[in-house]
């Protein structure tokens, strides 16, 4: 019963049509829509979706993880204070890292491009819709997992990168550290499969014609992020797992007698020193395609920025033992990763000279959005150079552990993720829901964040030079430290206030903001060419792209050629998109989509099952998720017979 | 129809293939993705033993240097059950499904054998998983490798089930394709690993 070599539906023709008045119908809705109700809510497969999904809950984490942070700052705020004890400090500091740069800062660059990438390739999904969905329920078992802890009591206490001998089983022998472990390795599976959908999706996704050189910069910095997602978080998770085994089972990893501690440093940093990059290069991205929208004209150097960001990943991979500075590794060490660790600031520079050379040459328009991008160069610099500092080995062990590490990381941390958010929200908002934030509040959010970061975080660099070490739950009040304090507590509410702004803006403008149009910006990329809110097939006909601005061509007049939009290929059999060659764009097969499905949710949930029963040692848990993983995958990987229907052909996935 | 003609992109206007092909699909680039990040995890966990030696010396690994007369052998039987797959795979995209189906089939037994073999491998040991942290690393390194073997015997399984139920064509395979190379990359990891804890003590005298 083997299926026919070549039956009359293993090629098509697809004809070259116009949108018209009567073109779209009705009839790709019905194949794309996901059904209403509770049960298309749990299996839709749409990207918009599944983004939009990502950035809400996503930016739950970062209010959290805020909330978090004011209730330290109340504590810090005088010296001697007695709101906290010393074991709450340490989850709340612990919970507020893990929230906000794992839980935060990558889930909501995921967000942004799950939601953007097809928009942006001229692609009517991501290459694997299903596995996008998967990569956001576990990513939300996941927060959901290392919550639970935190809630009665038991939460994550060693520090966002929880060192041991401090994580090891006899100075902490509570479930604290193992619901960091498997929590960490919950959500390390998230991001890979959502980092491998990036790459395939940019590999043979995009439109007819978009050759690689003619993708927004937003795509090379998910890209980059993603190809370094896949190689770098499998050294947390196996840190992770190893120190779970060390905990749980009397293995010889990272105890001081037989193993070695550092390795559990040298694992970490392996991930979490490209990790920094992966949460900061989508997000200058963002900056980078939004800031000549508002100037007006093309990013000056493209393709420089291009490589830059490649460029300081492939180095990232190389710095990562100045985290280590101070364990007393050999001096050659210490020299070599010195220098590539003030080497990686040369291609960060080249973003900054192209995002100042394109505000310097264009004609900027000043709306929230261009605030927002333009200050983060500004909190780059700064937070780059106190970078560039601690590159230095003797600066940082001056520093190192000091209050001066964690001004560096919040000014590149938030300098370079929040503030980007931030203006992509503003810029984006109207895509997803067809409407405009209000520009008067905008700027009153802008300037109550940008005043109130500074504030909050500046006077940091000053407590680190005193010498205050971060971590500790209060201190005495001869040391000089109280007024810095005072100034930072207050700066820090401000910030939250200025965040309290953007919400409140979003959910006015929801109802009220004005209508947005297609194209509000005359921004120059696809997403602008589709009406706002994207139809669930976003594009009617598959795009053919002549330029790197489609939407620019007759201004720019770069060339004769012009992208066409409205004219395209007709896919309309299923579920169906184009899939071209990895480099340059031409079109090889007809991609056939899936429909939605249970299979990614029901996966996640045994998944979750396993984890709980590893957590808690109840063994039948563990055998049941086995059980319902191995039917979950069965029914995802079935593969569907082909065949002709009346409609046309029955759409197959393999 | 060989894969490199499947794969000769037609032009916009000419027809295009309908549906994922052998390797112009997009599971194969996702598979290409798997590898990547699986090969990392024993990069990592190779790392991690590599660290641990320097760091203890040469009175850390165990003596006498580990036997080969089962190991040996058993990366042979590896090996062969890669030539087995790759060969069932021809069969497919050659529409010989005799051989399809015994390929496939003669790497599945190939791969439980290896398993076996290495539970006698792991029961021949002196030392155990908690008696020091060369111990933590060979059972926990040839652990993983091991689930890695179950998982590929498991997609092999799949695959040959959806063979025998007439699934796959010499056009349409792309599962096969995935599943062989997932194979492959299970074989090859083994050599680095068998590399490194039965090859390299011997290096060093």
């Amino acid at each position: 019963m083997t299926a026919p070599s070549t039956s009359p539906d293993d090629f098509r023709h697809p004809t070259t049509v116009r949108v018209t008045a009567r073109f779209p119908g009705p009839r790709l809705l019905r194949i794309w829509e996901t059904e209403p109700g509770l049960k298309g809510w749990f299996s839709s497969v749409d990207h918009k979706e599944i983004g939009l999904r990502y950035i809400v809950t996503a930016f739950a984490f970062l209010l959290l993880g805020g909330v978090e942070a004011l209730v330290m700052r109340l504590q810090l705020t005088r010296p001697g204070e007695h709101l906290l004890t010393p074991e709450q400090y340490d989850q709340l500091f612990t919970m507020h890292g893990v929230s906000m740069i794992f839980l935060y800062a990558s889930p909501i660059l995921s967000g942004f491009s799950n939601y953007l990438w097809p928009l942006l390739l001229g692609a009517r999904d991501m290459a694997f819709p299903r596995l996008n969905a998967f990569s956001y329920w576990v990513y939300v078992a996941a927060g959901l997992f290392m919550y639970a802890g935190f809630v009665v009591g038991q939460g994550p206490n060693a520090g966002w990168f929880n060192y041991v001998p401090y994580a090891a089983k006899p100075f902490n022998p509570g479930v604290n550290i193992d619901v960091f472990a498997l929590g960490l390795i919950l959500l390390g599976i998230s991001t890979t499969v959502g980092a491998a959908n990036f790459v395939v999706t940019f590999l043979r996704l995009r439109a007819p014609g978009m050759s690689i050189n003619r993708v927004p910069i937003l795509i090379w910095g998910t890209l980059t992020a993603s190809v370094a997602n896949l190689l770098a978080v499998p050294a947390v998770s196996l840190a992770c797992f190893l120190l779970w085994m060390d905990r749980q089972w009397g293995t010889h990893f990272f105890d001081a007698g037989q193993g070695q501690p550092l390795l559990w440093q040298h694992l970490f940093w392996m991930f979490g020193h490209p990790w920094v990059y992966a949460i900061v290069l989508p997000a200058m991205g963002m900056v980078s395609d939004g800031l000549p929208t508002f100037c007006r004209r093309p990013l000056v150097g493209y393709t420089p920025v291009a490589l830059a960001t490649v460029g300081t990943m492939a180095l990232g991979f190389g710095v990562w033992v100045h985290h280590m500075f101070a364990t007393g590794l050999p001096s050659l060490a210490l020299g070599f990763f010195s220098g590539a660790s003030i080497i990686i600031t040369l291609p960060s520079a080249v973003a900054v000279f192209a995002w100042t050379a394109t505000i310097w040459t264009g004609r900027p328009v000043f709306t929230t959005a261009f605030l927002f991008f333009a200050s983060m160069i500004v909190l780059f610099v700064i937070g780059g150079v106190s970078g560039f500092m601690t590159g230095s080995v003797p600066v940082d062990w001056q520093l190192t552990d000091t209050y001066f590490v964690v001004a560096h990381l919040h000014y590149v941390l938030i300098g370079i993720n929040v503030f980007p958010i931030a203006g992509a929200i503003y810029y984006w908002f109207p895509k997803f829901t067809g409407r405009r934030l209000s520009e008067r509040l905008g700027v009153w959010n802008f300037w109550t964040m940008f005043v109130g970061f500074n504030l909050g975080f500046f006077p940091m660099h000053l407590l680190g030079l005193m010498g205050m070490p971060r971590r500790i739950y209060t201190y005495a009040p001869d040391m000089g430290w109280d007024l810095p304090n005072l100034i930072v507590s207050i700066g820090s509410f401000l910030f939250a206030l200025g965040i309290l702004l953007l919400l409140i803006n979003v959910v006015v403008s929801l109802k009220r903001g004005r209508p947005a149009g297609p194209n509000p910006w005359g921004a120059p990329t696809l997403e602008w060419a589709v009406p706002s809110p994207p139809p669930p097939y976003n594009f009617a006909v598959i795009p053919q792209i002549e330029s790197r601005h489609p939407l620019w061509e007759a201004e720019l007049g770069e060339s004769p050629r012009r992208s066409s939009i409205e004219e395209g290929l007709l896919l309309d059999v299923g579920r169906e998109t184009i899939g071209t060659s990895p480099l340059d764009g031409r079109p090889t097969l007809i991609l056939q989509m899936p429909e939605d499905t249970l299979a990614p949710f029901v996966l996640t949930l045994g998944i979750a099952a396993v984890f709980v029963g590893l957590l808690l040692h109840v063994w039948w848990l563990v055998g049941a998720g086995v059980a319902v993983i191995a039917a979950a995958l069965m029914a995802w990987f079935w593969p569907r017979r082909r065949q002709i229907t009346p409609e046309g052909v029955e759409p197959a996935d393999e | 129809m060989s894969d490199a003609a499947l794969s000769q992109a037609p032009l916009p206007d000419d027809a295009l293939p309908l549906g994922a092909c052998g390797k112009n699909s997009v599971g194969w680039w996702g598979v290409l993705c798997l590898i990547a990040t699986e090969g990392s995890l024993f990069a990592y966990l190779l790392f991690s033993y590599a660290y641990m030696a320097v760091q203890r010396g040469q009175a850390w690994l165990p003596e006498p240097h580990p036997s080969l007369s089962l190991a040996g052998p058993n990366t042979l039987i590896l090996l062969a059950s890669s030539v087995a797959v790759w060969w069932g795979e021809e069969g497919v995209k050659r529409q010989r499904r005799g051989q399809h189906i015994a390929g496939l089939g003669i790497g599945i037994g190939l791969g439980l054998i290896f398993l076996v073999v290495q539970a006698f491998e792991w029961k021949t040991k002196t030392f155990g998983l908690t008696s020091g942290s060369y111990g933590s690393l060979f059972f926990t390194i040839t652990g993983f490798h091991m689930a890695h073997v179950v998982v590929g015997v498991c997609m092999l399984t799949a695959v040959l089930a959806w063979s025998l139920m007439g699934y796959f064509s010499p056009r349409h395979h792309a599962r096969v394709t995935v599943a062989a190379i997932y194979w492959h990359f299970v074989d090859v990891v083994w050599l680095c690993v068998f590399s490194a804890f039965y090859l390299s003590p011997y290096l060093m005298g």
